[in-house]
């Protein structure tokens, strides 16, 4: 970014604070973590979080690997973009796949999305902690995203069971952040904390962070369920008697599994177009998120159980 | 306001390249939940378009709900977080907010109003660049308000926003207004807080907060909005010498040494000499590497990795920097504490330091004073509880480099952990570093060390022998207080084992009795020298850690470590005490050199090879030693 000083103006921008104060938390979480992991969920925050962490250590590599908790149900160009940036970037790339819900063949057409994203992700997440001993792990969650975030601290404090307890969190002071843990306990870090959809938005557009193309539009096969245009990304998606996917042009502001993540309609094919869609839009960015609409105050209960 | 700019629409590549290069302005809003906070937060977000149709919608419902506003939107609604507090009604935490304009980023702390949360309050002021102090119209300047006042004055910020809120109660009363204004004035100058804007203002109803008000006529100041995108913002590059903590070094190959860590004061550039603290090693400035390309200048805010051009010893924790204006070094302090762990601080307890990147060990002594936050009135206490402030000595293990937290706030302010759950318990503000002597209020005794010390006609100090069991400690001590006795020297030998069964007889074997014994020892040999005292200490001693600590309580040049060196085999084969016997049947555990580990000397002041030299010749060796060091007059 342009760290180069304007010698008339020699204030910060606002995303050159962000991306110093991100640095600044990813160096003092490794450099008082034993094992480390960045969970890398190939979303756009994921993008950014990568990036900053290639700068963070420079000329160093990144002294972590990457994990994404795959729940085999992500669109397929996400997989793609996923293998094709770890090998450009020659960072380490861990991929964990409850084994259990392999077994059991865990959908979220069968068996629900709550179960999926429970079994999956909570708990598919809770097990590669656990397997690879993991004590500090990044994720790329925003403050701005949802209320009960605004009050997720920088360094969140897990118990030996990874549940956030509210009475747990220690205030965080100036710069200083408290990585010390006891037996059994994990930090989560979250070093994207203070931006939000339009910072991230502008950052990619400033650095040229590649993203998965399906941020952009193109056309598509969707088909409308409940007023939520779903993507038929492969054929494991069972249609209903008579439904037709159909070619529209859309794209989407959030990647998760494909079956539950919802495409809006949009011509907007390139980064500034996206940008300027997000600027003119009326609804919020998780509202493509089908977990979210179960209870008011779901996402607090998800974060007590392990979730990001 | 926000984001309506016709720009985006007709040209947005023009409006990326405004916003990419807008600023960032942090602050705290201060207020309870009647002064209409959260109403005003949920304002700002609402003018700034961050609330979305679909927020908007669970906004309607809810306000049906749950709202205070009779049916019309509640936007505290907005920015009521957990579950658990919108059940209670308030808010009982640090909530971060973001919203931008045209022309600024801003980072909102909204923090609760009530007594018992300072620790909230000041956590939300420390990363503040200025403050929104609300006030109900209706009733003006409040205890709260003073007490906010003052928990921002403390944390350093110097610029406040007075938020004269609900006028719309008070028919938009210019003579409310300015009385509000007048009082407030009149209290601010007395904490030092000078820098006030009196904005009148209905958060509800919306009047000056993004437009002037037609309610208010009178009033020809800023908006609220208006005035938070234009104030100056408190530029940390403008301030002060260089300093850097150093986070992590970074090593990737044998050619390259950096040290990476955020600039939190001055700038740097290449050629710079910089000061290594708390080493005081001087060098200079090779590169600033980032991943971008290198800088020729990089300033306060920044995370950068700097090399140096000589090859030093920098490790993380310390602090790099300008070699001509360097922080100060110290290891005792006086503070601010604002105590936040629900146990009571406790003086005297060993709890970790964090300042800058580094932790140390420190103990806090009794408050001089708490300071009552809603009269400031200082009164005596001998610990602080939750949510109270006073002002304390600190003592370090080590000494780390500081700025006073008015000079430097990241160089200044320090966090307080308990070791036993790691939890953060306390924050503080460096005043000032403390002479050894200032800290710890002695005792006045007329009849000093220095007096014993010449009545005896001998220097004191303490000759500790430390050696594995059964390596001739005992036989050498005692041979050599009985030649000093015999030259009319005052002396007095503590033996391992006659002190394990007095003083130390409560103490067992295990690593942390161990060091309670040495310790125990350590203290009696230093009142001991105050005495006057040639102190013979013979004690096993395995740990480095102890001797250390026993070296650290008598003055410079008191301490004389002799090290017994006998092979293990050797003081096994010997077996005075049949101790190694039993200890290899397994009928003793945490033996020395068996099951529990010995830490030779690294450089003992005496190294006594008992395979080479006889019990006497060795007591030679030591006398000679006593008398080259002037311990025994003349």
């Amino acid at each position: 970014m342009t760290t180069r000083l304007d010698p008339h103006h020699r204030t910060l921008t606002h995303l050159q604070r962000l991306e110093a104060e991100s640095i600044a938390i990813m160096r003092e979480a490794v450099a008082e973590a034993e094992h480390p992991v960045m969970l890398y969920s190939v979303g756009k925050d994921s993008s950014v979080m990568l990036h900053l962490a290639m700068k963070a250590f420079y000329p160093a590599k990144p002294p972590f690997p990457l994990l994404h908790v795959d729940t085999t149900w992500k669109f397929q160009e996400m997989y793609e973009f996923r293998d094709k940036l770890v090998a450009e970037l020659g960072v380490d790339l861990l991929v964990h796949r409850n084994p259990e819900c392999v077994e059991l063949g865990i959908n979220p057409f069968t068996h629900g999305s709550a179960v999926h994203t429970d079994m999956w992700k909570t708990e598919g997440l809770k097990q590669a902690l656990d397997l690879h001993r993991f004590d500090v792990a990044f994720g790329g969650a925003r403050r701005d995203e949802e209320k009960s975030r605004a009050k997720e601290r920088i360094f969140s404090v897990r118990t030996a069971q990874h549940r956030w307890d509210a009475k747990q969190q220690r205030p965080e002071l100036w710069r200083l952040y408290n990585v010390r843990k006891n037996v059994g306990e994990s930090i989560r870090v979250f070093p994207l904390s203070n931006w939000t959809e339009l910072d991230v938005w502008q950052y990619i557009h400033l650095e040229e962070i590649p993203i998965v193309p399906l941020y952009y539009a193109a056309p598509r096969p969707v088909v409308e369920r409940d007023g939520t245009l779903i993507m038929v990304d492969d054929d494991r998606m069972p249609l209903a008697p008579g439904e037709v996917p159909e070619q529209r042009s859309v794209r989407f502001r959030t990647l998760g599994c494909y079956p539950l993540t919802g495409a809006i309609e949009s011509t907007a094919d390139t980064l500034t177009g996206i940008i300027q869609e997000m600027l003119l839009t009326t609804t919020s960015e998780r509202q493509g998120r089908v977990i979210d609409h179960d209870s008011s105050g779901s996402m607090e209960k998800k974060k007590q159980e392990g979730y990001f | 306001m926000a984001h309506t700019s016709d720009l985006i629409a007709s040209d947005i590549d023009a409006y990326l390249e405004s916003h990419e290069h807008k600023s960032l302005l942090r602050f705290i809003t201060c207020g309870s939940v009647d002064d209409g906070k959260s109403t005003l937060i949920g304002r700002l977000l609402y003018e700034s378009h961050l609330v979305f149709e679909d927020h908007l919608a669970a906004l309607e419902a809810d306000s049906r709900k749950v709202g205070t506003q009779g049916g019309d939107l509640d936007f505290a609604l907005l920015v009521d977080g957990l579950a658990a507090e919108r059940e209670q009604g308030i808010t009982i935490d640090v909530a971060y907010r973001f919203f931008s304009t045209e022309r600024r980023k801003f980072i909102v702390a909204d923090t609760p109003g009530h007594e018992q949360y300072t620790r909230n309050m000041v956590t939300g002021a420390s990363t503040a660049d200025l403050a929104v102090i609300l006030i109900d119209a209706r009733k003006g300047v409040l205890t709260q308000t003073r007490r906010h006042s003052f928990l921002v004055s403390l944390l350093g910020i110097r610029k406040v926003v007075l938020a004269v809120n609900k006028l719309d109660m008070v028919d938009y009363s210019q003579d409310v207004h300015n009385r509000i204004e007048e009082d407030y004035r009149t209290f601010a100058a007395g904490i030092g807080i000078t820098d006030i804007v009196a904005i009148p203002m209905s958060a509800l109803k919306g009047d000056n907060i993004t437009e002037p008000s037609a309610n208010t006529p009178w009033y020809h100041g800023p908006t609220l909005i208006g005035y938070l995108e234009t104030v100056e913002i408190a530029d940390e590059v403008e301030f002060g010498p260089f300093r850097m903590p150093v986070q992590w070094v970074s090593r990737p190959d044998l050619d390259f040494r950096g040290f990476a860590g955020q600039i939190v004061g001055g700038s740097v550039r290449p050629g710079d000499q910089v000061r290594v603290l708390p080493s005081g090693q001087i060098s200079t400035v090779s590169r600033i590497v980032t991943f971008d390309g290198d800088l020729d200048e990089a300033v306060a805010g920044l995370s950068v990795t700097i090399t140096l051009t000589d090859e030093i010893d920098v490790s993380r924790g310390d602090v790099l920097a300008a070699a001509a204006d360097p922080p100060g070094v110290a290891d005792q302090f006086e503070a601010h504490v604002v105590w936040m762990g629900e146990h009571e601080m406790l003086p005297g307890r060993p709890y970790l330091l964090k300042l800058g990147t580094r932790t140390v060990g420190a103990t806090i002594t009794q408050p001089k004073y708490k300071i009552n936050v809603n009269t400031l009135e200082h009164t005596a206490t001998k610990t602080l509880e939750l949510n109270e402030i006073g002002v304390c000595n600190l003592s370090l293990d080590r000494a780390v480099a500081f700025d006073p937290y008015a000079a430097n706030r990241d160089m200044g302010g320090f966090v307080l952990i308990d070791r036993l759950t790691n939890n953060t318990v306390g924050a503080g503000l460096i005043h000032f570093a403390l002479r050894r002597a200032d800290n710890i209020h002695w005792q006045s005794i007329e009849v000093d060390k220095a007096a014993h010390a010449t009545l005896k006609g001998q220097r004191p100090c303490v000759v500790w022998f430390t050696g594995l069991s059964g390596s001739g400690k005992s036989t050498i001590a005692n041979l050599v207080e009985k030649q000093l006795h015999a030259q009319g020297r005052h002396t007095y030998l503590l033996d391992g084992d006659n002190v394990r069964h007095g003083l130390n007889k409560d103490l067992g074997f295990t690593e942390a009795d161990r060091v309670e014994n040495i310790r125990r020892v350590a203290e009696v040999s230093r009142l001991m020298v105050d005495a006057g005292l040639i102190v013979l200490v013979s004690f096993i001693s395995p740990f480095r850690a102890e001797r250390e600590l026993a070296r650290s309580m008598v003055a410079d040049g008191e301490f004389l470590e002799i090290f017994v060196d006998t092979p293990l085999e050797v003081a096994e084969q010997r077996d005075p005490k049949g101790l190694y016997r039993k200890a290899r049947l397994g009928e003793l555990t945490n033996f020395t050199g068996i099951d529990s580990p010995y830490e030779a000397p690294e450089r003992p002041d005496l190294h006594v090879d008992t395979t080479a030299l006889s019990s006497e010749q060795a007591a030679e060796r030591v006398i000679d030693l006593l008398r080259a060091h002037g311990a025994l007059g003349t």
